[in-house]
């Protein structure tokens, strides 16, 4: 969509700059004058959000870290310094710990926004495969992070997590001492986790880059799913339009934000990580945070501890592939009448999944997690077939009709329909 | 939504409603008993710690807490900070002063005791976690500096969900208090025989704690009102939530400014949301063309 360049350097300095490194153009060409669809909801504000939270993880972060010591016998300590002594530490390790948590939120929303409307077909599915990349790099730095505060959950969560990977046939072992710096997770393990999970968002950033390149080549996708067929009728500069719709979006969503740091900074958190870890005493229910409760059910769905290792990746990474499992030609879900029945289905196993993911390892939990598990597989073979013979809803003929026919009551009066899709993400 | 994907959700609700309900179960099969919710001046968002309680749990912890339990990641001088107890600097040193702490090594190279001063840590009872352990009959005190933060119960679903509009997290405290109250001697029938260090207590997870009943009534002595009467009885039940108090506040010492700091950023951003909505109203009624939006 990006078509030349409307950048008209106006002052001398401007000129000389643009000649030599056109890094002002290439900032207003893709933050000012970068066309947006007219048509895009508030799912598509996410975007913007998760930028935010990645930056705001960032700077919390890396003041965090001035402040923290990775050893196993001062991490736990070191936290409640910050949380007691340094000033407005308390702040900042709670808007890192629930920034966690939001930035979770926000993905979760962002990638059932773009199942919804059908973002991850061509010619989005580069776009969409950087955006499993990044889920999967947050989801090590998020599990890394939990490790730093060295409680209870912190000791065990990795012990778990990294025993994982035990499983793997011939070199499994080697991987998980690898992992551990040594024999069993101790501090060399606190060590090289802090590293990378202060490395990990940087490359996060990196792919980030990638992303909205990617994004800014083949443009927005949009509620109707029609590609942009008239950049002057179906589409509005970036600035102001999304600059400001963007704004009041992150706005909105920091209230939330905020409102679980000043108000409930200990709600997505475990109790038992205010133990400090102990190897010898192990807690009766081992629970991840929740953003990776449904993956862990489907884990414990599977009663092989290889089957399921490789039944929570494939969980993950089948979506890298939905480019080509939906057969479908049609986008958006407001013109599949079978396919949205899908979603809303798949939206609701998922949160099941979290739900039995937070359950112990007992019955009537074990034979759930095995039935919604395999709703969750079926989904993506649903979607399949479902493309096949599907019928779809006629499409508007543009973006600037699907707008302006809704005053009609027209075909865009479908819209309406697709502002109901709010994926709910507390899994 | 169309009907059926609606229905399908329902379902989906339902499923997850009738999966709850064996939450409780499971916790009644670990021998958990839920403790009864208190009233605290410290929950919601206006929530601050009542002064006068925290003084008289800092006394019962001091007095009585104290002889087996440590509270490292406390100062002293964190009794003095705004927000907690607010005792008055002269009262922390004084505190202090009648404390011994090892210090050293001096310029001879050797340890030596030296009265405790503001900056200091409280002091621990025991030296290591094998004396304590030697002293409670092979049971360790637990340190009590998070312990408000480090206890709580499953709400189950969909209590956890109401929990983020009511802000109820006072799982911790509500142990507490019930646990200091919740001692049965002799245990009620159907226990069996309990061994040697062995206490029953109905809101121990299991009912068998190692602590022996911690404090009975009229144990510590609370300050005087003008009538020559404590304000507060001088009761269990008291003192449990006097000292759970106490506890939230030194496991969460900046809990105060926390809240009302959100309160001043709830403000802010609600007055500068409602500003960006109208802009953004302004900025999307008409098309870069000046045509109609809609």
């Amino acid at each position: 969509m990006s078509g030349h360049s409307s950048y008209v350097p106006k002052t001398g300095i401007e000129r000389w700059l643009d000649a030599r490194l056109p890094i002002v153009r290439l900032m207003h060409d893709s933050a000012v004058s970068y066309p947006v669809p007219r048509n895009l909801n508030y799912f598509w504000t996410f975007g913007g959000i998760l930028v935010f939270m990645l930056v705001a993880q960032i700077v919390t972060g890396i003041i965090l870290a001035m402040h923290y010591t990775p050893h196993s016998t001062m991490a736990f300590n070191s936290v409640e310094h910050i949380m007691r002594d340094v000033n407005f530490g308390w702040l900042l390790r709670y808007l890192h710990a629930n920034g966690a948590s939001m930035f979770f939120v926000a993905v979760y929303v962002h990638i059932f926004r773009g199942l919804y409307y059908g973002s991850y077909k061509a010619p989005r599915e580069v776009l969409w495969i950087l955006g499993v990349i990044i889920f999967l790099l947050m989801m090590a730095t998020a599990f890394m992070g939990y490790v730093l505060p060295w409680g209870q959950m912190s000791f065990w969560g990795a012990t778990v997590i990294t025993n994982l990977f035990s499983a793997l046939p011939v070199i499994g072992e080697t991987i998980v001492t690898f992992l551990w710096g040594g024999y069993s997770v101790d501090n060399p393990t606190l060590n090289r986790f802090f590293s990378l999970h202060y490395l990990l968002p940087f490359m996060i950033f990196g792919v980030v880059i990638l992303h909205i390149w990617a994004l800014h080549v083949v443009g927005q996708n949009n509620p109707t799913g029609v590609e942009v067929k008239n950049v002057a009728k179906d589409t509005v500069p970036f600035t102001p339009y999304a600059t400001i719709k963007d704004i009041f979006g992150m706005v909105c969503f920091i209230f939330v934000f905020s409102y679980f740091v000043f108000y409930q900074p200990n709600f997505m958190g475990h109790a038992d990580n205010y133990i400090p870890a102990n190897p010898a005493v192990t807690p009766t229910h081992i629970v991840p945070e929740w953003y990776f409760l449904p993956f862990y059910a489907i884990l414990r769905a599977i009663p092989d501890k290889l089957g399921g290792v490789l039944a929570m990746g494939a969980a993950i990474v089948v979506l890298a592939f939905l480019p080509w499992i939906d057969t479908s030609k049609v986008k958006s879900m407001t013109y599949r009448p079978v396919a949205r029945v899908l979603f809303w289905a798949f939206l609701v196993t998922c949160i099941v999944l979290g739900y039995l993911g937070a359950m112990p390892a007992e019955e009537p939990f074990v034979t759930y997690s095995r039935i919604f598990t395999v709703l969750y597989f079926g989904f993506f073979v649903a979607l399949f077939v479902v493309g096949l013979f599907e019928k779809p809803k006629p499409l508007p003929s543009s973006i600037a009709d699907s707008v302006l026919g809704s005053l009609k009551g027209g075909s865009g009066a479908r819209l309406a329909t697709a502002t109901a899709a709010e994926p709910n993400a507390k899994g | 939504m169309s009907t059926i994907s609606f229905r399908l959700a329902l379902t989906g609700l339902a499923t997850g409603l009738s999966l709850s309900l064996s939450v409780p179960s499971a916790q009644a099969a670990e021998g958990r008993v839920i403790p009864p919710q208190m009233s605290w001046s410290f929950s919601g968002p206006f929530g601050k710690f009542d002064r006068a309680q925290l003084q008289r749990g800092f006394k019962v912890v001091k007095e009585v807490c104290a002889n087996c339990h440590s509270m490292s990641l406390l100062r002293i001088r964190n009794l003095a900070q705004p927000g907690g107890p607010e005792f008055t600097p002269g009262q922390v040193n004084a505190l202090a002063a009648t404390y011994t702490v090892k210090d050293g090594p001096n310029d001879q190279g050797e340890m030596f005791d030296r009265p405790g001063r503001a900056a200091d840590p409280f002091p621990a009872p025991f030296p290591n976690e094998q004396a304590a352990r030697a002293a409670n009959g092979g049971a360790l005190p637990v340190d009590l500096s998070v312990i408000a933060k480090a206890r709580t119960y499953e709400r189950g679903f969909p209590q956890f969900i109401f929990d983020i509009f009511t802000q109820y997290q006072e799982q911790g405290p509500d142990y507490i208090h019930a646990l200091m109250t919740g001692y049965k001697d002799p245990p009620p029938e159907g226990t069996p025989p309990l061994l040697p260090g062995q206490y029953f207590n109905t809101y121990m997870p299991g009912h068998l704690i190692a602590m022996p009943k911690p404090i009975s009534d009229g144990q510590v002595e609370y300050p005087k009102g003008a009538d020559g009467k404590s304000p507060v009885p001088e009761t269990v039940d008291q003192y449990g939530k006097d000292v759970a108090a106490f506890l939230v506040w030194a496991a969460e010492p900046h809990m105060e400014a926390r809240k009302r700091t959100g309160l001043q950023v709830m403000v802010f951003l609600l007055i500068f949301g409602s500003l960006l909505y109208y802009t953004k109203k302004k900025v999307w009624a008409r098309m870069p063309d000046g045509s109609a939006a809609h």
